[in-house]
This record gives structure tokens, sequence and C-alpha cells, in this order.
């Protein structure tokens, strides 16, 4: 009998497959499906808070433009109200989820003040979620702020989450920090249950017809893997937040390299667009095939198994890569690996 | 019991008493009685039950005949009906009224008095309407105030019910309707202890019922109608005592006290006015000011005007009366007297024939007053007793005007005032968008709510539907506030908006030591230097108080944007002390909470922030002792404007129309074209600039402009002699124009700013993306360079139209639009498609444009958009009414084709003595295009030369006629709510006529004009006013059933979403010689939109299939082949994107998202099953019938 079982954030799943945030979790009736289908837990899509307050201000404008000018029509919409602007649509999904599934329920939240962050996190605590992934979407372009500036924030919005909830707290960041290692063992200190690595920013394609920017949402593709396979291999073992691996996991081949360098749960979105939820069962059954074909007995088992403390080169597994990546052109440069002894006195 | 005090308008207060006492309400908007219909709409949408625990059904209809209609049915059916109107709408209803009198059924009927339509319309305030009705049969009872319109609301339906008789309850537009005034709130059980549950169930058992049936409606014959006509009197003759008593017992619950007559004044007075209406409460507050200084004046007010009850009339009255004058706020031409005057005469003279009271005998006389809300006031009331009191007063006078032709005026003294030290009076000028009335009812509800004090709020609103100034009205004291006219000497006066200062002389207003509050973009130091020498004048001699507020910074720093009302309104009370500073502050925040609770805690936060920053930013200015300013106020227009339109329609545009007498005006309402282009508004803070080197010259920017300020120009090199250093010009690209010049000039001072031109705009800078051929440019350092620049366009001559290809846009857009600077909304969605008639039909275009937001835009005084070319040709435009415009179009039709044939008919008689050749030319003319107009104009100019002097009746008859040999095109114009609902009878016979008219609907999806009512054209899932829970049921589709026809010539149009199409489609409806009908999509500040992106919402709802774009050519099925192409590609996007664009369709997901998904799921369907049809239409192939093989 294989086990399948893993630990994420605490909670004990059925496997380590988990969709992640998507359109797929809007309605209820995709998230039975995707229970249906196998999923472990399900992550909602996230509640934006910049989004909130932009409705907001939409909708006020839009209401009092024009009004109060000519005396035949001093409003041109009739009063409506109260509007649902806050999160109550969020947190009554977050509820319908809970009674209509009995997968673990992550939501997502995406706060743009430190007031939204801490009231919103513990709304969702009371709407029922098992736990709250901190979705920090934030691409910084501002020139005067500084990457101490950018880190301290991330590890702030960490401590005042945690401390505004008891639901486990995931993180998931961007990749693109000085020193990613350090950034993750920070959020470990300030106390984040998870990391889910990593977040895909949206990068504007160019219509060349228009010369206009284009927003351009790309679906992974099988390439994506390397980077969380890559940072997750390397934070295995060094921080004791669980690690989510959220790019790239197609199939069963890319579940199994995920959880080997050390992956809790690998997250599938973009696979199940394009395949259909019923990929999940596909994937399930992919990894049990592989599994018994190789003779593994549990997730466990395979946990970490590739990861960099646990792998025959740990050298190789960061320089090797990067060394092929850039053949035949000769580099004297500190490893990762060294990096992170330098920083950390060992 | 313990009522609360609400402060509210009287359309609220109405409506709060008719929609709990009745079960179906039937209801249709007009201009000033719509917000009753929506209130009632919105509290059934909100499920909020009448008295008896029910919700009534509210049902809007095509038209007020319509809703009348319905009232009836349900009446007699047993329901208790109601429903509100005004003006024309009243008229529409008069039929049904006297059926629902005739058959004594009882229901009360909520008026807004509204002026009738004659030499113009106008929204606001008088009797004409009601006094309308005086022959329906229906019982009128009159309401003074907000108060009284409450109270008589439930006085009226309390008294149908007991009488039989139904009620026409009417106060007046604007004045009552619109004043915001702190008043006692009847609670459900007053309501319940007037309404006799007896008189109810009667009602019910008189209804119609299969159970137990009766025949009523019958038609009657010379036999006996009289006889059964006369039997409704016992009914009327028991109204008025039991109409007195419902007020007693009114009295009992309420404590309010009315009577049929109310008199007030001295006992013992000699000189009485008789009159209804608001203008009674200016009177009573005179009558207590004239008193108190020994003089001996009354006033009776008259409640129920029908039944008029002789009786209690005479009994109101003191016995010492001596004189009275009767003040009708209507006029009848040609009658003996006005109607309130005529009853008032026959009064008297009845009761010393009947004896009922020989010893009044006094001298009545007329005069009239306050026709469209003319200012009634104390001062006007003091006259009219000081002509009581001469030996021959003046007769059938007027009072409120100079009338210097017919001499009826009674002169005034304007400052003769009775307000009381006690309250306080402020005047605010600001612009619509700034949200100063917003604030300024915020505070009425501050002080009127949380204090206890009485506060009254009254705003005056512009011609104009963009930039338009508003003047709030506000008076704040210890006592009822009963002052039912402007404020003319302020406490307080706020300037919101810096422009003002130049435009309008604010501070005359000002008492002595007053304080004035100004929104200013320059400190306390350095302001003084900056303000006109008038206002400096004013300010020292008042020894006025004088603050600033940069107003502006403060908004923009706490991400308010434009919108200054929560500034303002602190400042206001910062100020003014009518509160205890803090005290207001608290109240400021907590009606933040209570206002912008449900938009969400950041629209709170960022008012809140507002608050905590105005303080730090109002400073006192100290006021010099002399004035140094060199800057004069600017006259309204130009010196090199015509007489008439400086002197009259320049006087209007500086708000001093009420200032012209009698004798300057046109005495049948007709007016010169080409006036707007005198009011430089300067309302844009960004305009366009044009840059040579991008623009591709395709014309977009011209044609979607709404306010016709990007012009085209193409011309010879030579004519650049003398050109303004600034001024722009280029090769033109066009290979048919090589050689010329062209230029794009833009016309600073009336451009609004939209921006809609730059958002078209395809041509991008290769160098920087971000720019276009076109950009925004802020406009004051442009102002004067530009001004030369445009002024100098003006003068280059037009392309000679014979030279312009119509069927491109590129060229086409340089033709003169005839169609200028509109005061519509910036942005508008319809006036690029009126602009487009202009240039392509406008000098030879007769134009029926009905009621409604374009014959506002089209025909407000003081100017008019249309306008002439240099040889004096341009549009002919006429307003008739809302519901009869394709009729009053086809009218124009008729008569233009018999003139054209009765001028044949005479060509043919005259051919020998004026040419045969010439008249050969003229009769066979294919007058088809530019070219060919061209040539027969210049055939008519031949032929009315040899006519000139020919002295046959024939000949000059046809001399008159000679215009209509030149083929002229008539257009039958305007929105929705005409087209779909209240003018589609008379629509739809115009297309069935078949007669050469060109009808152009410009579809806004909603009654814009009056507010954004829904109409039938309202598409599935919109919020709309009176669908306030999303439109159920899809919009009807008007093109499909005008091709029915097959003789119709039909288009769907969207302009933002393909423009060339739309070109086509005018140029192919006029073209074709029967009925066309375009369908024009427009899109509107009603939908909730950002206007200047407003275009490209129009392309994904083209893109969605939620509009389509087809044409149906009856000439192609003529042909043989499908009259419809469908010109829509295959929807690319889906509904939900174009919905999600859109306030309209978005708020309904926030408000009540499960309705939402169900609508907006079903609105794709609609798309998709209106697409499919079409497209199978479309694409059937019309096979010629080959002969059958022998």
């Amino acid at each position: 009998m294989l086990d399948l079982t893993t630990q994420y954030l605490g909670i004990t799943l059925r496997t380590p497959l988990v969709p992640s945030a998507s359109p797929l979790s809007q309605d209820i009736d995709g998230i039975r499906r995707l229970e249906d289908a196998g999923a472990a837990a399900v992550v909602l899509y996230s509640l934006f808070e910049e989004q909130l307050n932009l409705d907001a201000q939409e909708l006020d404008h839009s209401l009092s433009a024009g009004t109060e000018s000519y005396a035949e029509s001093l409003t041109f919409l009739p009063e409506m109200g109260p509007f649902r602007l806050g999160p109550e649509g969020y947190l009554n999904h977050i509820r319908k989820a809970k009674e209509a599934v009995k997968v673990p329920i992550i939501a997502s939240l995406n706060g743009t003040t430190v007031g939204g962050w801490t009231d919103y996190a513990k709304q969702i605590q009371q709407a029922g979620a098992d736990a709250l992934e901190c979705n920090i979407y934030w691409i910084v372009t501002d020139p005067e702020l500084s990457s101490a500036d950018v880190e301290q924030r991330y590890v702030d919005i960490v401590k005042a989450v945690k401390a505004a909830v008891t639901i486990p707290v995931a993180v998931k960041l961007s990749p693109y920090f000085s020193n990613m290692a350090n950034m993750a063992r920070r959020l470990d200190d300030a106390g984040a249950d998870g990391l889910a690595l990593f977040n895909r920013f949206y990068q504007p394609d160019i219509d060349l017809d228009e010369l206009e920017l284009k927003p351009n949402v790309l679906l992974s593709t099988p390439q994506a893997l390397r980077l969380p396979l890559t940072w997750i291999g390397i934070l295995f073992g060094r921080v004791t937040a669980s690690l989510a691996a959220t790019s790239g996991v197609h199939g069963p081949e890319d579940v199994v390299k995920l959880l080997m360098v050390g992956a809790n749960v690998t997250m599938l979105c973009s696979t199940l667009l394009r395949n259909g939820i019923n990929h999940l069962r596909y994937v399930e059954q992919g990894l049990r095939d592989w599994m018994g074909a190789h003779e593994y007995e549990s997730v466990k088992q395979m946990q970490g198994s590739m990861s960099q403390l646990r792998c025959p080169d740990p050298g190789a597994f960061e320089r090797a890569q990067y060394m092929k990546g850039v053949k035949g052109i000769q580099h004297v440069m500190v490893t990762g690996r060294e990096a992170w002894r330098l920083l950390n006195g060992g | 019991m313990t009522r609360k005090f609400k402060t509210m308008d009287a359309n609220e207060a109405v409506a709060h008493v008719a929609y709990r006492v009745n079960e179906v309400i039937a209801i249709y908007p007009i201009t000033p009685s719509s917000t009753m219909g929506e209130w009632a709409d919105q509290w059934a949408s909100e499920g909020v039950p009448n008295i008896w625990g029910s919700v009534p059904h509210v049902m809007e209809m095509q038209s007020e005949g319509g809703a009348a209609g319905a009232v009836h049915g349900a009446l007699q059916t047993g329901s208790l009906a109601t429903t509100f109107t005004a003006s024309q709408g009243l008229l529409l209803m008069v039929p049904n009224m006297n059926k629902i009198a005739g058959e004594l059924t009882a229901t009360a009927f909520h008026v807004t008095a509204r002026t009738i339509a004659t030499h113009a319309l106008s929204i606001f305030g008088d009797h004409s309407d009601v006094m309308f009705c005086r022959t329906t049969g229906f019982a009128m009872l009159c309401s003074n105030s907000v108060q009284e319109a409450m109270d008589m609301a439930l006085i009226a339906h309390s008294a149908t019910l007991e009488t039989r008789i139904p009620f026409l309850h009417f106060f007046d537009g604007f004045r009552t309707s619109h004043e915001v005034n702190k008043i006692e709130l009847l609670e459900d059980d007053d309501l319940r202890a007037l309404i006799n549950m007896e008189r109810v169930f009667e009602h019910r058992q008189r209804a119609l019922s299969p159970d137990h049936p009766v025949l009523r409606g019958t038609a009657q014959n010379p036999d006996v109608f009289f006889q059964i006509r006369e039997t409704a009197n016992p009914f009327y003759d028991a109204c008025p005592g039991i109409v007195q008593s419902v007020m007693d017992k009114f009295a009992q619950v309420v404590g309010r006290q009315y009577h049929l007559f109310d008199y007030s004044g001295a006992p013992d007075a000699e000189r009485v006015i008789v009159m209804m209406g608001s203008g009674a409460e200016a009177a009573d507050e005179t009558v207590e000011a004239l008193n108190a200084k020994g003089e001996k004046t009354g006033l009776l007010k008259v409640r129920l005007f029908r039944p008029f009850s002789v009786e209690h009339f005479l009994a109101a009255l003191p016995a010492t009366v001596k004189q009275i004058a009767v003040l009708d706020r209507t006029k009848e031409a040609g009658a003996a007297g006005d109607p309130l005057y005529l009853d008032v005469v026959n009064a008297i003279h009845e009761g010393g024939q009947r004896h009922i009271s020989q010893e009044i005998r006094p001298l009545v006389i007329g005069g009239r007053y306050g026709l469209s809300s003319k200012e009634f006031t104390p001062a006007m009331v003091k006259a009219v007793y000081d002509n009581l009191k001469e030996t021959a007063p003046k007769e059938h006078f007027t009072i409120g005007i100079r009338d210097n032709v017919g001499h009826t005026s009674l002169d005034y003294d304007q400052e003769f005032s009775t307000e009381p030290a006690s309250v306080v009076r402020a005047l605010f000028y600001g612009l619509g968008a700034d949200g100063t009335v917003g604030a300024n009812k915020n505070s009425i509800k501050i002080i009127g709510e949380n204090t206890s004090n009485y506060a009254q709020g009254f705003f005056v609103y512009d011609s104009k539907k963009s930039g338009a100034v508003t003047v709030s009205h506000l008076r704040f004291g210890p006592k009822p506030i009963h002052s039912t006219y402007l404020v003319s000497k302020a406490n307080f006066i706020a300037c919101h908006q810096w422009i003002f200062l130049e435009r309008y002389d604010m501070l005359s207003a000002l008492v002595e030591g007053g304080t004035f509050l100004l929104n200013s973009p320059f400190g306390a130091d350095e302001v003084w230097d900056h303000l006109p020498r008038t206002v400096q004048e004013q300010l020292i001699a008042k020894r006025a108080k004088f603050y600033v507020i940069d107003a502006y910074s403060v908004a923009r720093d706490t991400g308010m944007g434009s919108r200054m009302n929560t500034i303002l309104q602190v400042c206001f009370f910062a100020i003014s002390k009518v509160l205890p500073r803090e005290e207001a502050i608290e109240a400021i925040r907590e009606s933040i909470r209570d206002t912008y609770g449900k938009k969400g805690e950041d629209i709170v936060r960022k008012n809140m922030q507002a608050v905590d920053e105005t303080l730090a930013h109002l400073f006192t200015v100290t006021v010099p002792t002399t004035a140094t300013s060199s800057i004069p106020m600017p006259e309204p227009f130009p010196s090199n404007a015509p007489r008439f339109e400086r002197e009259v329609l320049g006087t209007i545009y500086g708000n001093r129309g009420d200032e012209l007498p009698v004798s300057v005006f046109p005495v049948d309402g007709t007016f010169p074209t080409g006036t707007a282009k005198w009011e430089k508004r300067n309302l844009a803070l960004e305009i366009p600039e044009w840059d040579t080197k991008t623009c591709i010259q395709c014309g977009k920017c011209a044609m979607v402009c709404p306010h016709s300020v990007i012009r085209i120009k193409v011309y010879d090199s030579r004519l650049l002699e003398g050109a303004p250093a600034t001024f722009k010009t280029t090769d033109a690209r066009d290979k048919e124009w090589l050689g010329l010049k062209y230029t794009i000039q833009v016309a600073p001072e009336d451009c609004t700013g939209c921006g809609i031109c730059i958002d078209v705009c395809p041509a991008k800078n290769k160098g920087e993306t971000r720019l276009k051929a076109i950009n925004m440019a802020p406009q004051p350092p442009l102002r004067l360079s530009e001004k030369d620049n445009w002024d100098f366009f003006l003068q280059i001559p037009e392309l000679d139209r014979r030279n312009i290809k119509v069927g491109n846009i590129r060229q086409q857009q340089v033709q003169e639009p005839l169609f200028e600077f509109s005061g519509a909304c910036s942005g508008c969605g319809e006036t690029p498609y009126l602009k487009l008639v202009s240039q392509l039909f406008g000098d030879r275009a007769v134009i029926a444009n009905a009621t409604g937001c374009s014959s506002i835009y089209g025909g407000n005084l003081p100017t008019t958009p249309w306008t002439k070319n240099a040889e004096g040709r341009g549009p002919a435009w006429s307003n008739s009414l809302f519901e009869d415009n394709a009729e009053f179009g086809l009218g124009f039709r008729l008569s233009i084709d018999k003139q054209t044939e009765f001028a044949h008919e005479l060509l043919n008689r005259l051919a020998a003595t004026v040419g045969e050749e010439l008249v050969a030319s003229i009769l066979s003319a294919p007058q088809k295009d530019d070219s060919d107009i061209y040539e027969q104009r210049e055939r008519v100019v031949r032929l009315k030369e040899a006519l000139k002097d020919l002295p046959s009746l024939e000949a000059r008859q046809l001399l008159a006629l000679a215009d209509m040999l030149v083929k002229k095109s008539v257009w039958i114009i305007g929105g929705d709510g005409w087209a779909y609902d209240i003018g589609y009878g008379g629509l739809d016979h115009v297309m069935a006529s078949g007669r050469n008219v060109n009808i152009l609907v410009l579809d806004t999806e909603v009654y814009s004009n009056t507010g954004g009512q829904s109409s039938k054209s309202t598409p599935r899932a919109a919020v709309a006013k009176f669908a306030a829970g999303g439109k159920p049921g899809p919009k009807k589709d008007l093109g499909m059933m005008a091709m029915s026809y097959g003789n119709v010539y039909v288009a769907s149009v969207a302009m933002g979403a393909k423009d060339e199409h739309t070109l086509k489609a005018f140029l192919e409806a006029e073209a074709y010689d029967g009925p066309s009908l375009i369908i024009a999509y427009s899109h509107c500040i009603a939908h909730g939109i950002n206007m200047t992106t407003a275009l490209q919402d129009q392309k994904t709802m083209v893109d969605s299939g939620q509009w389509l774009l087809y044409r149906y050519h009856p000439e192609r099925g003529m042909a043989g082949e499908n009259p419809l192409s469908l010109d829509s590609r295959k929807p690319t996007r889906k509904v939900q994107d174009f919905l999600q664009m859109e306030t309209r369709f978005k708020m309904l997901t926030k408000a009540k998202p499960e309705a939402a998904k169900i609508l907006w799921k079903q609105a794709q369907q609609d798309a998709d099953v209106r697409y499919r049809f079409y497209e199978y239409m479309a694409s059937r192939q019309f096979e010629e019938k080959t002969p059958e093989k022998h």
C-alpha cells in the first residue's frame, strides 16, 4: 500500500497534489470537482485589498460623476446598497467552500496596508479557512526603495499576520531577492509556516500593430519547474517552514522531482487550466505508478532525498546547473553553498 | 406619539405617504416628479411594505397616458392605486382622469406643478398644468411647503376614499418638490388612523369581478347621458365638508390643523391676497412683517381648489376686507381672467346673490406671478399690497417682471426684505462635478437632524450639462423656515471655483460684515492681487471677513480627486459657527460614515483624511483698505457678437436674465442659430494639441469630438499669409489634395477636455509611443496663442464641398460642422452623430427634435449649437413635444413635399415666362450629391432673378416657394425614451407612411435627460432607475420591428466600433427615397463609465455581440438580393467583458451578486440568440427564379 500522505503547514494531506489559486476555485462547483478529482487541499483565488479599494473608488466615482449638475438629472443611477465592496463575497466563498468539501481550504490574501493584511486575515480565519497563504504580489519599481526595506516589509507582513491569526500561514513570494536563502530564513524566523515558491509576476507583451503593451498571462511551461526545484532543493532542511512548489508542475514526474528535492506539496494550476480538472487524477495515478515501478513506499521516503543536503553531490546541485547554462564561459564566483556558509558563519 | 424630524424634499415626503397607502403604482419619468417614482421603485425593490405589510407593485409604463390607463384599470379591479406626474405628462393623463372621476373612483394623483410648453418648454414650476385639469372632475388639493406636501398627500388619500372623488394633489415643481426642509415625518400609525378601512372595503366591493359581474364604461346616447352625468352632483356637494372633516381628523391625530381656505394676517385686514402654492409662504412671511409695522393685511391660502366651496371661501375671509388681489401662477391667454381670479370673482358675486355674505363686497383684482418658477419674493408681495392701496389699482397685473410692452407689471422695491436676523443665510457657488450640492444637502441634514434648529436648502442649476454652475441657497434658524424664495442677502457666501469670480457677481448679495470663503489656488498672502477689481471693492465696502482654502490641493493630496465636498463643508462649519466647531466636525465624520460606508472603507478613510487636512489649510485673509486690481469683470459675450446676442442672450448667459424686460424678446419663441460660439466657457484644464508629424490625417479625432472643437481644413498655401507664428499646418496627404495645406485646429475656449479624441487617435509617435498625433496639454498656457490660431483658422474658407468625397472619413471630416460647442455632457456619445448629420446634410436639413437631452443641449436658452455656414444656410431646428416627434417631422415632410409639388406645378405654368430650358433643368435635376445640389441652387438663383420683377400672383407664389426646389433633408431625432416608448406609436406610423424621412434614434438605453430611467431599450441586467434590481427583460429590437415593413431602410450603428460603417449608414439612409431608421448607440454618463474611453466600451460591446452592426436596405431587396447585411463579425469576446466595463451592469454584482449572476448569464444568451438569428437571416441567398422548363 503506497502512502501518499504529506504534511503541509502542519496539516496532514492525503496526497501532495494541491491545486493552487486559479479561476477553478472561483465557484463552489469547481472546488467540489477539484476535490472529486483528488485534490488534497484547495488554495482559493486571492483576495486583493487593492482591488477592493479600486472597485470602491471606481463605484464612488461612477455613481457621482455628472450628478447634481443639471436640474432634470440630479443623479443617473438608482440609490442602491449597501454594496458588497469589502471582503464579504470572498469570506462567503470560504464558508460555502468549507460546507461543500472536506479537504482543507487554504485562503489567499494580498494586502496593501498593514491594517488590510491583519484585518482581512482575521476575517478569513473567522470564515473558517484552514490556512492562509499570504500572496505577497509586490513588483517593486521604486528606485528609491532599498532591497533591505523591501525585505523588511515582507518580514513585517508575516509577523503581523502571524500575530493576528492562529491558523497556519504560508507565504507565497517571488524569487527576486539578492539572497533568496536568507530571505527564506528570515521569513521562517518571522513565523511563516510554509513558503510557496514562486509567484510568477505579470510580464506584459507588446502588440506590434497597435504599439501597445498587452496584458498577456502565460500559463507556465514544464521548464518553469527548474526554479522551484532549485530553491526547494537548497532550502530543504534549512528552514522549518514547509515548502510548496508552485510553478511548472505538469505531470507525475514533475511531482516526483519536486518531492525529491523536498517539497511538502506540489501545486498545480496551468496544467489543470490546460487539461481540465481531471488531469489531477492522471497525475496522482502517474505518481502512484512511478512510485510502484521504482519501489517507493511513501511520499515521505522521497521527500528531500535529492535535496542539496542529501544528494550525492551538493556542489554540483548549484554550480553544475549554472556551468551548464553558460557552457564555455569561465566564471570565478562564489557558489550559493559557499555564500550560505559565509552568511551563516558555518 | 413622538415623531421623527427628517430633512427631505417634497418629492420624497409625498412618495413616503403615497407608497405606503397604495398597492399598485404606475410610473413614468417626467421632471420634476420623476423622483417620486424613483423612490417607489427603489422601495419596492428593497421590499419595503405598505401600511398593510405588503409590497406595492410598481410598474413603469410607456407614457403618462399609459400610467393613467394602468391606474384606471387597477382601480377598476379594486386596488388602491396612484401615480406621479407633471406638465405634459399630466395632460396625457387627462382623458383617463375624466373617466376615473366620471366613475367616482377613489385615487390620488400627485403632481409637481410645472409649466406647460407653449412658446418654449420649461421644466420649472407654475400651475398651468394643473389648471388644465379643472374640467376633469378631480378634486384639487394644493400644498405650499414640504411639510404640507406630506400632510396633504395623506389628506388626499383619506379624502378620496371618503368622498369617492379622485384627488389631484399638487405642489410647486422645484420650489417645493426639490426644496430640502426639516419636517416632521408621518408614521405608519398616522397613515392607518387616516385611512378608513370601511371605505377601502367599499372600494374593493365596487371592483370588477367575474364573481359579481357588472358593466362599466358604457356608451350612452342623447336621451340619458346628461341626466346620468348629473347624478354625481351630491358627491361633489358633499366633498368640501368631508375634506374639512378629514383635515380635522388629521389635526386630531397629528396636531397640524388645515382648512379648505386658511386665513392668516390681521383679523381686521382690509387688503387680502388670495393665492395657492409655495408663493403663499412668502406672502405669509410678508403679511407678518407688514402687520408688525402697523399695516392691516391678510392672506387667504386656497387648499381645496376643486370642488370650490363658495361658502367656506367667504367664511374664511375677514368681514373687514375691502380689496382683494387674487394671484394666479398661470396664464390663460385670452381669458377674462386667470382661473383662480375668476373663481374668486364668482364666489364674491354668488355670495351676494345667494345672500351668503352680503357684507363682503370687496374690490377684486387679479394678478399673475411666478410663471416657470420666476422668483416670488416678499418685495413683490408688498408691491401687490401697495397696489391695493391705490385708488385705482392696476388690474390684471403681473409681478416679478418688467413688462414694458403691455405695461402690466407692478414696480417693486428689490431691497425690501423680511428675512429675520435669527436666520443664517448662505450662498454657495459650485460646479456640478465638485460636490457642492451634495455637501450642502449633507449640512442641512446635520443641522436639521442633529440639532433643534431648522434648515432649508434650495439649489439652482445651470442650463448646461457640462461645466454647470450650481448655486446653493441655505437657511438655518431656530424656527421653521417658510422663505420660499432665493437668498438675496447672505451672511455667508462661498465660491468653490476660482473661475466664477470673473463670471458672476456673487458679492452683491453679501450683507455688511458677512463672510466670504474662496477656494483659491493662491494663498492668503497672494490671493488679493489676483481678484477682479469689483470683487476687491465689494469686499472692502462690505467690510467682509475673507477666508481662503486651496481645496483643489487638499482634495488631490487626500485622494479625493475633483470632489471637494467634504473639504468645503468643513470650512463652512469652521467659519460660519452655526454649530460649535468640534460638534460640527464630529457630525461631519458621522455623516461620512453614514453616506460613504456603503461605498467601502477606503472611501470613508479618504473623506476622514480630508476633514483632518482641511482646517490646516484654511486661512483668514486681511482685507486691505483700497482696491488695487486692474482685472476687469469681462462682458459675457464678446463685442463682435450681434447686438441681440450680446444684449439679450449674453445677459441671460451672465445670470442676469431676470433683469430683461418683455420688449427685448421675440413674440413667438423664435431665436437665431449659431449662438453657442459666443459663450467662451473655458472649461477644459487640458486641451488637445496636434502633432503634425505623427498625424496620418485620418479624421477620426474630428469625427468623434462631441463638442465640434476639433476642426479640419484643407486649403491653398497662399491663405497662410498672415498666419500667427504658432499656427500649425502641413501638406495634405490625400492624393486628391496634393499641393494643398492641411490643418487640424482646436477651439481652445470651447473644448471641454473630455479627451475622447486622444483615445480614438490611431497614430502613435514612433519615438515615444505614449504620445499620439493629438495629445492633451494644459489649456492656460495655450489659451491665448490657440485663440489667435482659432480665429485665423476660422477665416480660412471652407473647401468647396464638391471637392470632398463624402464616402471616406478622412475627406468627409473636412466638411464644416453646423453643430458646434453644445452644452452636452463632456464626452457625450450622442453629439458626434448630430454633428455628422450637420456636416453631411446640414445646409439643407430641417430637424424635428424630440424632447430629451438633444433638445436641451440643442435648444436650451441662452444659446444653441445649431449654426449656419458662410452662405447663411444651416439646419432649421424645432422641438414640439416628447411624444409627437415622429409625427411632427412627418408634418415637415408633407409640408415640404406639398410646397415642392406646387412649385413644380408653378414652374410648368410659368415655363414660357422664365425659360423652358431652365424649368426643364430644374425639374430633372438629380440632386443626389453636393455637386448636384450646388448646380440646382445656381438654377434656383437664376429662377429667382427671372421671377423677382414679375407681377403675377403665380410668379410671386413661385418666388416664395423657389427654395423648395432644392432638395430638403428631413431629420427626426430623439432618444430611446421617445423612439422605443412614448413616441413608438407615432414612429411606427411614420415608418409605415413610406415618406422620405430620416429617423435618428440616439440610443443611450435609458431616459438620459430625466436622470437615467429604464426604457424598453435598456438591455437585460442593466441597473437603471425604475429598474433598480437590474432590468429583468431583454432590450426591444426596434430595428427588427422596422424591418418588418420591408420598405424602411434600417441601420444599427456604433461609431466607436466602426466609424466607416456609421458614415455609410448615414449616407445610405439619407439617399434612400423612403423612411429610414438609424439606431445609433450612444454612450452616456448615465452608464457610469469613463467618458474618455467610452469608444472602447462601444468596441467591446460590438465585439461581444451585445450590439449588432447591420444595414437593411429595401433597394437591395428590390434588386433581388438579401436586403439585410450583418456588418458585425462573429463575437470574439464574452458579453461579460463588456458588462464589466460599465457601472450600470457592474453595480448589480456588488449589490445583488446572486441576481447579477443570473441576469449576466441571460444577457449572454440574449446576445448569442440575437447574433445567430441575424446571421441566419443575413446569410440567406435570394436566388433568382429560373423559368420552368416545358
